[in-house]
Order: structure tokens, then C-alpha cells, then sequence
């Protein structure tokens, strides 16, 4: 690991101020992906500005038709969390299941959202349910905020404060996880909001995106029969040792049917 | 009287210490003056070294010395040697080329060493070797052990990239069996190349001392007098007085720690001429790159079979990567561990192998958990499998018809079994597995849109190689005894030495039940030292399943020597003729009387020796001994295995394994269903998850955990484990050997259930779900 200059602020807004100025500077949300990368001397940071200490992050807030969740909120508290388990059960599930005990005991929702991690959990989630983003600055729809591989609409210096989720009518999340790493080598989000059905896939493109085909076919009938007529194109999907765009494209009919069978038991 | 301790549950005495983080690893050594290493590794499988830069890098905070391969040669510190010559075909040796400990003008795979950076800190030898600046010239690299030989030269000794070519059995008489047999099936596979990964990664810190001119090596080695004996003989050219080896706990090796690495070699020569001590820890990474690697072969095989399915001939070539240089036992592998196994549990009267072995711009290969054996076993098994469902006989029924049944068994292909009984084990294997209930289950698992596939392995292993003779003639180029000794101190208590070492076998456990067993003690009275050239007085270490077999059995020939220098004590403080005394559990006798004398009371004599034979006999009671074996051990049995696959995704579950095995007499149950626990992982690993990829450039794919799939405890199943016993002729525990048979057995168990489920005559390992799903998409229409 190189050296850098580490920082603790005490509050989102001192932590924006912070990184103002400093073109090579990272925030470092619960370190899962950054300092790994950090320690294979992948990236380099200059400072890296910790929000651990930050509580107004770290929240988890379950209105009527939403589920606010804080940018430092932990995997493990998503998972735990009863009030998220009943009104979103599949996002409580999700959480459940990124990573390892370890990881979900460090890592966050903003973190995973802000590294666009082609493979990583929560997007399906941020898609799937048509998520808003807060960020220091504004409010971004979920549609508009995966850009690409580890790429999203965040500006230099803007920081993720919490990820607004809205609750559904049904929903539920299957992955067929990479043997090794265990990320998503396909994981599919399916979220029925009556009739309007929205379908989140992670793991098989640069960052994560939303099946029209899939969504189109749900929402006039959310059934598995439904789900499994589909067959999706393999242009475009990632191809790497794990899974080849063909099968990435035949696991994610496969997850959809098997996400939607869930979320109707 | 204690009960007695062999064949007992005892819990392992180590675990305390390594499980609450009290272990002593090589990286937990700090020594007064500590300096640290990092090694500039080459991004390129095959380039001339045109320049390496090294200002900038001497520059950087914290950097004490930069050495080069030139500064190695111009010191005459010598290459790697191997441990094995073979020879081949026409008689000729090996091609041996040498084996630098840093590059000299040449890299032949990413990840050799080119430079090592010595600093103040860890940090800071990372950050100054990014600075050092090598200039390569790319050559063309060859990763693919077929095209080896067509392939631009990466030794000059070894012109074609072959190290030998070499055989063992008739080639004509068997081709005429062929021409002969009413049946044939051939199968053409690769056996999958291995990263070892243990949980330690490779770690060396040494330290010269002024005062006594020697060296002191801490390493995360397997054997810590073949680490010294090479080191100083071969490398550096000084006595062995002069290196003190100390191999302290150690995080599992599975082979991958038995060699001589030239990172041990730079941080002990450099720290004299730094004159402070070096050390060096691996990381992950690194371990990826420059750990040996294991398997990667390339075989076609035959099994020819009369009209009944008795097996008449076997004619097997293979293709064996080296990878870029020879590690120290690289040319056994594939040759003296290998062909000689292709007889495994069967009566085929007539085996010929032929194997030629490459060099390759990849890592090194090696020894790895199994070493040679789980690559016949794959071989033999998933032929005889293959031939029993192309001939529609039943698997079991098949190896029935062809086991060896009268011992001692001399096969064609040199090696002569003592004993074994695999009738035992495959029927006791087969009633664990309720073999007649398949039918049931493979139609449930039909309904829930999974395929069901049952497959056995019936392995053999051949563990502790030995006499050393017979392996000398063969090319052994070191002894494969085991040293022991055992010190009575005064009041009764035992230190016992051995020069097997324990990486997570347990010996400190299974080793004090022997002792304490064989001399009535308590198991707290007995402690088992290792891994340190200056304690224990010699010793080959820990690999082949040899430890209990050759090193415990050096520890009874010299429990053997300390009862009968403890009978002629006792003879004279009863006033006895030694001939009359009887030694049982802790007690001196004479026969037929009263009279007695315990272990401590003759132990107290023997070191206060106020009433003792001064003039007959020394005081101390304190002996060593060396053993040779007569003969290899023969650890055989039977695994079955049923997987369930998903037609959805291709993903397999291993729906049950059963393992019988027959390891001759057990110390310790405990222990040994662990190391089969361990064994079976890493070969369902080999057979489902674990694949060793470089590009067609040489660039290593799989270079981390993210890429490399070892198994979690999740991908396998609750194993059912039962043994059989046929006690081993040739030595006085009748022990075999536990440690490589899972590893040996697995596959070809997994392998022969997946393409039972598939329908299918061959699958290439490992069987991955994206593997699998492909199989079924194309043989969707064609099953057998």
C-alpha cells in the first residue's frame, strides 16, 4: 500500500470540504473494494477521508412507500433490520447475501452503489426498485445514475448521503453467485409494483441495467412461465473465465424465473 | 495401568495454541535489526533482460541494498538443484538447466525473480521496487505443454523444450495384447493444473551472526534438514554447521513447501552482506505466481479388456508440464509416482507408460497433495468406469472381476503391494452409499429438474518411499529415512525429536500417543518437538503421506532402544537378570515375582546413577534411531460419489460421498478423518472448482481468489467416512498413511458420477457449472 494522508470528519458536510481541491483523493465508506484495491497497490489515493465515524450516514428510515437507507449503513444492518425485512424483504435479503459475514459487517450501501462494481449486489436493488439517490448535491433517479464499469453520475467531490428504496407490491433478488469470488455472476431483481414490473440485472454488463424484454413480459403477466419465455440476446454481456455472454444471458431468464417464483410464494 | 492411546480420540494438542492465536509463524519472528525483502517480479512469461535500472529505486526512503542476479553470480551463490535425476529412454539424463535464484539475463515465466529490494520497512521494499526499472526484450512464450516442443527454445540445454522422454514397460508385448482384445476404451484427458495455496503463504527471515559466522533461516518449510542440505551443499557452498534451519509452525504445504526457493536463498545470503537480518512474506499474489504449481497433464489412455471385461493391457502416453524450471522433485512426479501406480486395485498384467516431460514459460511444477498418484488413479478409474458402462457391465461389478486378491502383489510396473483387502472396502463403501436405492433417488431428483450421477473411485497410493536404495537406483539423489530420538529426562518425562514436520497434521498429538502409548505414560508427560535443525538431529520431513509410517517408526526403534537400556537398569535395581524383566505400560517387572520399578524410578537412575552399573552401562537414557523402510506402504479404498446436477444452470452439488478407507492401523481416528475431510476437499476442488489458467502469452488468469475457485465448506457435502484395516506388513505400528488419499480418490469419484448424470463418455475437469451447462446445451439431442 502507498502512503496517503488519512482523515476522520465528523460530519457529511466537513468530509465534502474536505475533498475539495484533491484531484486524488477517495472517501472511504467501509473499505471492502478500496482497500483491497489499495493493498494490491491498484489505486493510490492521496487522502482518503473515512465517513466511519459520520452518524447522520448511517440510518435506516421506513416510511408508508419508501425505505431510506444511509449512505453507512452496513450490509449487516440492512439484513438485520426488521423494518426493512417487512417492508422490503427482498432488499433485507439481498443484503444477506452480499459477501461474506465479515464483508457485511463493513461494507455499505453507498459505498457499493458509488464503486459501480459491475458485479455488485445493491445496483440490482438501486434499479430494480427505481431507487433515488441523495447525494451532497441533488436527487438522481436510479435510471440515470449507473453510467458504466465503475462509472456513475456522481461529480468529483459529491458524496452519496442515502438511497431512498421504494416499497413494492412483491419483489425478490436470486443471484448465481462466481464460484470463486462469490460476486454476481448473474443476479436478477425483480419488483412488482401491480402491474408495473421492474427488473434490475447485475453481474452480466459493464455496471447493472434494467431487461425491458423481461420487465415488458412481467407486467402484463407476473408468472415464472411468463419469465422463462423470454430469452435474452447475449450482445453486449460480459465475457470473462467464469461465464461467456451466452450463458450470462441464459442465467439471467433463469434467475428472473426464479426471482419471480420467490417473490410470489 | 492408562488405557490404551493408540487408536484413540485424543484432542490435538496444538490447536490451544493455534487457535487462539499463539501460534508461531515464520512472519511472527522479528529479529533485533529486522530489515525486510520485497522481490521485482517479471510482468513477462519468456524476455531477455536487456537492463535493469536501479537508481531511482536506491533513492527511495528506507532502501539499505538492491541485488541483482549478477551480484548472486559474482558471489558464486549457485542455482536450484533437483532432486531426482531421471533417465530417460536412451539412457541419457534429464536436461537440467539452471535454475538461477535471480534471473540471470533471461525470464521464462511471469512472476521469476529479477531483483531483490531490501528496506527499513515492508512498505517501503514495495514502494522502491515499483522504481526499479528492467528493460525486457519479449520472446515468444509457450504455456501449452503439447506445443512445447515446437515452440521457440527456453533453455539452451533443452533445445525441444523436453526435459526427457521415459517409459516404463513393454511397448511391443502390450501392443500385441491390444491387437488381441475383444474390447478397447480409450480416453484422452487433461489433468488440471493446481495452485497449492496454503493458508500460510511462503515466508523466509534470516539472520547472519558475526560472532558464530553462521546463519540462522527461519522458513515456512516442510523439511527443514532437505531445506539446509540443499542450501548449503548446492547453493552456497558451506557446512551445514554453519545454517540453522528452523521450520516453526507452519500454515499447510500440501507439497508446495518441500522445495528450495530461491527467495530463501537471496534473504540468507543477502544477510550477510547486510550484515542484518532479512525477511521476506509472501504475498497472496506472489504465492499465486511463484509457489509450485501441481498435475497439468496430457494423456491419452488405453484399457484393453478380453470379451468379459478382465483387464489384459494398459498403454498410457502422457505429456508432463514442467513449467519453466525444475523444482526439486518436479521429475519424479510424473514418472516414479505415477506410472508406477497405473496397476492401482487391479490384476492388469501388462501396463506401458510413457511420458515426456516439458518445459514451459509457467511456474514451476511440482509435488502437490498426492504428487503423480491422484493423476494414475484418474487415469486407471475413469477408464475402468468408462470400459464398464461402453462393455454395460455393472462399475462395481467390473472391478470386482479384476482386483488383486492374494498379497504380497508384485505388479507389472515395478511396485509390489504387502497387503490389502479392496473387496472390504468396496463392499463396505457400497452399502454406506445404498448403491441399490440410486434408482429412486435419480428419479426424484428428475422431478426437480436435477440429473443424478453415481460414481466410484477404488484408489491406491504408494506413501513413504523407500528403501532408499532401491529409490537411489531409481534417482533419488537424497536418503528417504526418517531420524528420530527420544529423551528421557530424570523424572520421567519424554521429549521426542522427530525430523517429519507438522504443518497441520497434528503429529505433536499423534506422535505423543505413540510414545505415551508405547511406554505407559500420560500424554502430558510426552512432548514432540520439530522443525529445527538444531534440536532434532536429522530428519527428510513431511510429504507422500510418510510421516507416521517412516518418521513414527523411527520414534519406536528408538522407544525400542530406550525399554531395553531401561530393562538392563532395572535388572540391576532389583537385583535381576535382565532377561527376567518384562517392560508393560509403565512398569519394569520381574517376571513371575512382585517385584517392579516404574518408567520415572528407572528414568531417575539412569540421571542420578547412585546405585547403578557404572562399570556395564552409561548413565542418561536417551536414543536415537534411523529408519529405512523395506518398502513403500499401500493405502488403498473406495469412494463413491453422487452428484446432483442443475439442467437450469449447469451448477453441480455433490449429493453424498462416501469414503472407505484402509490405512492400516489408526493412532488417532480423530485426526485422520480430518486429513480425509481436508484430502476429499481438495479433490472435489481438482474436480468441480479449481483450474490453474494462463493465457496463450503466459499471463496468469487465475491470480487470485477472485479467479481462483478452492473450495468453501459449503461446496461440499457432510462426508460419511468409515476404514477398513489391513495392517502394514513392514513396520511395527502397522500404519500406511492418511494425508493424500482424498486428494488421490476424489476426482476421479466426482468426475465418473458427473458424466453418469450427463450421459456422457468424458468431461474436462474442472467441471464448472458454465462447463457443465455448455455440455448439456450441445449434447442436448446426442446423449449415450
Amino acid at each position: 500500500m502507498h502512503a496517503f494522508e488519512y482523515h476522520r470528519p465528523a460530519s457529511s458536510k466537513d468530509a465534502v470540504a474536505l475533498i475539495k481541491g484533491k484531484t486524488e483523493a477517495r472517501f472511504l465508506a467501509g473499505g471492502q473494494s478500496l482497500v483491497q484495491a489499495m493493498k494490491l497497490r491498484l489505486s493510490s489515493p492521496t487522502d482518503l477521508i473515512d465517513l466511519g465515524t459520520i452518524k447522520e450516514l448511517s440510518a435506516i428510515k421506513v416510511s408508508g412507500n419508501a425505505v431510506e437507507i444511509g449512505a453507512m449503513t452496513r450490509h449487516a444492518d440492512v439484513a438485520g433490520s426488521s423494518a426493512v425485512q417487512k417492508a422490503i424483504p427482498a432488499l433485507a435479503a439481498l443484503a444477506g447475501m452480499i459477501g461474506d459475514r465479515q464483508v457485511r459487517h463493513m461494507g455499505t450501501c453507498g459505498g457499493s452503489i458509488a464503486n459501480s462494481d459491475p458485479a455488485a449486489d445493491y445496483p440490482a436493488a438501486v434499479l430494480g426498485l427505481g431507487a433515488t439517490i441523495t447525494t451532497s448535491k441533488r436527487k438522481i433517479e436510479a435510471d440515470k445514475f449507473f453510467t458504466g464499469l465503475y462509472e456513475t453520475a456522481l461529480e468529483p467531490g459529491e458524496l452519496i448521503t442515502s438511497v431512498s428504496f421504494p416499497v413494492p407490491k412483491r419483489a425478490a433478488y436470486m443471484k448465481f453467485k462466481n464460484p470463486a469470488s462469490r460476486f454476481a455472476i448473474v443476479g436478477v431483481f425483480v419488483a412488482d409494483f401491480g402491474g408495473k414490473v421492474r427488473v434490475g440485472v447485475t453481474g452480466a454488463g459493464a455496471s447493472a441495467f434494467r431487461q425491458a424484454d423481461l420487465e415488458k413480459a412481467l407486467s402484463a403477466k407476473f408468472t415464472v412461465e411468463a419469465a422463462a419465455a423470454i430469452k435474452v440476446k447475449p450482445d453486449g454481456l460480459n465475457n470473462d473465465l467464469h461465464a461467456s455472454p451466452e450463458y450470462r444471458a441464459h442465467l439471467i431468464t433463469v434467475m428472473a424465473k426464479r426471482a419471480v417464483e420467490a417473490a410470489l410464494k | 495401568m492408562s488405557a490404551p492411546l493408540i487408536g484413540a480420540r485424543v484432542q490435538r494438542k496444538e490447536d490451544y495454541r493455534f487457535l487462539t492465536g499463539a501460534g508461531q509463524y515464520t512472519d511472527d519472528v522479528s529479529m533485533q535489526g529486522q530489515t525486510y525483502a520485497s522481490f521485482v517480479r517479471s510482468p513477462h512469461a519468456h524476455a531477455v533482460i536487456k537492463k535493469i535500472s536501479i537508481e531511482k529505486a536506491l533513492k527511495s526512503p528506507g532502501v539499505i541494498r538492491i541485488f541483482v542476479g549478477k551480484d548472486l553470480a559474482d558471489a558464486k551463490v549457485g542455482g536450484l538443484p533437483c532432486g531426482w535425476l531421471i533417465t530417460d529412454v536412451k539412457g541419457q539424463p534429464m536436461k537440467e538447466p539452471p535454475f538461477p535464484c535471480l534471473a540471470q539475463g533471461k525470464v521464462r515465466h511471469v512472476g521469476e525473480k529479477v531483483a531483490v529490494v531490501i528496506a527499513e520497512t515492508q512498505d517501503q521494499a514495495q514502494d522502491a521496487a515499483e522504481l526499479v526499472k528492467v528493460d525486457y526484450e519479449a520472446l515468444p512464450a509457450v504455456v501449452d505443454p503439447k506445443k512445447a516442443s515446437s515452440s521457440k527454445p527456453i533453455h539452451e540445454s533443452a533445445p525441444d523444450n523436453v526435459c526427457y522422454i521415459w517409459s516404463i514397460g513393454e511397448k511391443a508385448k502390450i501392443d500385441e495384447a491390444f491387437k488381441g482384445a475383444a474390447h478397447v476404451t480409450r480416453l484422452e484427458f487433461l489433468n488440471n493444473r493446481l495452485i497449492p495455496n496454503a493458508i500460510e503463504p511462503r515466508a523466509a527471515n534470516a539472520q547472519y551472526s558475526r560472532s558464530g559466522e553462521d546463519y540462522t533461516l527461519y522458513v515456512a518449510s516442510q523439511n527443514p534438514h532437505v531445506e539446509r542440505l540443499l542450501m548449503t551443499a548446492f547453493v552456497l557452498g558451506l557446512p551445514e554447521s554453519k545454517v540453522r534451519v528452523v521450520a516453526p509452525d507452519v500454515g499447510g504445504g500440501f507439497g508446495s513447501k518441500i522445495y528450495l526457493y530461491g527467495e530463501d536463498v537471496v534473504v540468507t545470503w543477502a544477510s550477510k552482506q547486510i550484515n542484518r537480518p532479512v525477511k521476506w512474506t509472501a504475498e497472496r499474489s506472489e504465492s499465486f505466481l511463484s509457489d509450485a504449481h501441481g498435475r497439468d497433464h496430457v494423456t491419452v489412455a488405453e484399457l484393453a479388456m478380453d470379451k468379459d471385461g478382465k483387464f489384459l493391457a494398459m498403454r498410457v502416453i502422457t505429456t508432463a508440464n514442467m513449467g519453466a524450471y525444475l523444482s526439486t522433485f518436479a521429475s519424479c512426479i510424473p514418472t516414479i509416482l505415477y506410472a508406477t501406480l497405473l496397476a492401482g486395485q487391479y490384476t492388469t498384467p501388462l501396463i506401458y507408460c510413457e511420458v515426456t516431460a516439458v518445459f514451459t514459460n509457467t511456474a514451476p511444477v511440482d509435488a502437490y497433495r498426492g504428487a503423480g498418484r491422484p493423476e494414475a488413479t484418474y487415469v486407471v478409474e475413469r477408464l475402468v468406469e468408462t470400459a464398464a458402462r461402453e462393455m454395460k457391465i455393472d462399475p462395481a461389478g467390473i472391478r470386482r472381476k479384476n482386483f488383486i486378491r492374494e498379497f504380497p502383489y508384485q505388479t507389472p510396473v515395478a511396485l509390489q503391494y504387502d497387503t490389502g483387502n479392496y473387496e472390504a472396502t468396496l463392499k463396505a463403501a457400497q452399502r454406506l452409499a445404498d448403491v441399490s436405492g440410486f434408482e429412486k433417488r435419480k428419479a426424484d431428483s428428475l422431478k426437480k429438474n436435477k440429473l443424478r450421477g453415481l460414481g466410484y473411485a477404488c484408489y491406491i497410493e504408494a506413501c513413504g518411499i523407500a528403501p532408499s536404495n532401491v529409490a537411489g537406483s531409481l534417482g533419488a539423489r537424497a536418503g528417504l529415512f526418517e531420524a528420530g530420538e527420544v529423551r528421557v529426562h530424570p523424572t520421567g518425562t519424554v521429549t521426542v525429536f522427530t525430523g517429519s514436520h507438522a504443518h497441520g497434521q497434528g503429529h505433536e498429538t499423534t506422535f505423543a500417543q505413540v510414545v505415551a502409548d508405547r511406554l505407559g505414560l500420560g500424554m502430558e508427560q510426552v512432548e514432540v518437538v520439530h522443525g529445527d535443525t538444531s534440536k532434532v538431529l536429522f530428519g527428510m520431513g513431511t510429504y507422500g503421506s510418510r510421516s507416521i509410517a517412516v518418521g513414527g517408526t523411527a520414534i519406536v526403534k528408538a522407544l525400542d532402544k530406550v525399554v531395553a537400556k531401561g530393562k538392563k537398569i532395572a535388572a540391576h535395581l532389583m537385583e535381576a537378570a535382565e532377561s527376567d524383566i518384562e517392560y508393560d505400560r509403565g512398569v519394569f517387572k520381574v517376571a513371575g515375582t512382585d517385584k517392579k520399578k516404574t518408567f520415572g524410578e528407572v528414568a531417575f537412575a539412569a540421571y542420578v546413577p547412585h546405585n547403578y552399573p557404572l562399570d556395564k552401562l552409561e548413565p542418561g537414557l536417551n536414543e536415537n534411531a534411523f529408519y529405512d523402510p523395506a518398502n513403500f506402504t499401500f493405502p488403498a479404498g473406495t469412494y463413491v460419489c453422487e452428484v446432483e446436477i442443475d439442467r437450469d444452470t449447469g451448477k453441480t452439488e455433490i449429493a453424498s460421498f462416501i469414503a472407505v478407507d484402509d490405512f492400516g492401523k489408526i493412532i488417532n481416528p480423530m485426526i485422520v478423518e480430518g486429513q480425509v475431510h481436508g484430502g476429499l476437499t481438495q479433490g472435489i476442488g481438482q474436480a468441480l472448482t479449481e483450474g490453474c489458467q494462463y493465457d496463450k502469452s503466459g499471463q496468469l488468469l487465475t491470480g487470485s481468489f477472485g479467479d481462483y475457485c478452492i473450495p468453501r465448506a459449503s461446496d461440499v457435502p457432510s462426508f460419511q467416512l468409515d476404514t477398513r484395516e489391513t495392517a502394514c506388513t513392514h513396520n511395527p505400528l502397522g500404519v500406511k498413511g492418511c494425508g493424500e488419499a482424498g486428494a488421490i480418490g476424489a476426482p476421479a469419484a466426482v468426475m465418473n458420477a458427473i458424466t453418469d448424470a450427463l450421459g456422457v463418455r468424458d468431461l474436462a475437469m474442472p467441471a464448472t457449472a458454465q462447463t457443465v451447462w455448455k455440455n448439456l446445451q450441445e449434447n442436448r439431442h446426442a446423449r449415450i
